[in-house]
């Protein structure tokens, strides 16, 4: 997805079977999105710093700087999404925004992670993962890339 | 997804033709009938998957009489480099899990 900055979005969307505020718990309670996410000092609250951290990778320190950037409790959240250590080098900064909508059938989750530049579309950042990592992962993520 | 990564990810989530690419990437130029000798199917179907991957921009090949040598391009991976395949694999899978910890979760 283009936007006028020139910026480019991911963006996910699934249906979910779930009640929205059941989705809408595992979004925002910080214990909870330890156990899909990644550990966190969350608090859902505009303005509020926080980390999400996982173990350090030999390319990755494991470690994230976010802020709580808009909250609509029950419908939508947003925040900063950076890097810090060597990846914060590349100047990669972005947004990540849940937004919940009911269907007859639960809820529509929409993820946008938002603010890549074009040279963040085929930069060096990726060739430091090494490209046999993401092998391990491929069927799996080519089988979903009709979502 | 751009396209360029869409058809790198799909040629290479064929078994056989990241075995290919992976030999090709490790042995240097390689003949079909070489390939075929390791690939535990019929030098058609080498020749069939060495085309998929040709088109990807994964490898390249050189006719020399009979023969045809193939090449890996290991820049032909470019694509799959960038931030957004790779928070694209890594936001799927994060999804996987909240599924499966929306599935487990009392109300």
């Amino acid at each position: 997805m283009m936007t006028d900055q020139g910026t480019r979005s991911l963006v996910i969307e699934r249906e979910l079977p779930f009640p929205a505020d059941r989705v809408w718990r595992a979004l925002t309670d910080p214990v909870l999105l330890a156990e899909w996410l990644m550990a966190n000092d969350f608090v859902a609250q505009v303005g509020h710093r926080f980390n999400f951290r996982a173990a350090p990778q030999p390319h990755w320190n494991g470690v994230t700087d976010c802020e709580v950037l808009a909250l609509e409790p029950g419908r939508r959240i947003a925040y900063r999404w950076d890097p810090t250590g060597a990846d914060a080098a590349s100047g990669l900064r972005t947004v990540v925004t849940w937004t919940l909508t009911p269907t007859p059938r639960g809820v529509m989750l929409r993820f946008e992670q938002s603010g890549f530049r074009p040279q963040d579309e085929r930069s060096v950042a990726g060739a430091r993962y090494g490209w046999d990592r993401f092998l391990g992962g491929l069927e799996r993520v080519a089988a979903g890339l009709d979502d | 997804m751009s396209f360029a990564a869409d058809r790198v990810f799909r040629s290479l989530s064929d078994p056989t033709r990241r075995a290919l690419f992976e030999r090709l990437s490790r042995g240097g130029e390689l003949t079909v009938s070489a390939l075929t000798a390791s690939a535990g199917v019929s030098q058609p179907a080498v020749s069939k998957h060495l085309g998929v991957l040709k088109r990807a921009g994964l490898v390249n090949d050189r006719r020399d009489g009979r023969e045809t040598h193939y090449r890996a391009r290991p820049e032909g991976l470019a694509p799959l480099t960038g931030w957004i395949v790779h928070y694209g694999a890594f936001w799927r899978d994060r999804l996987d899990r909240l599924e499966s910890l929306l599935q487990g979760m009392d109300r």
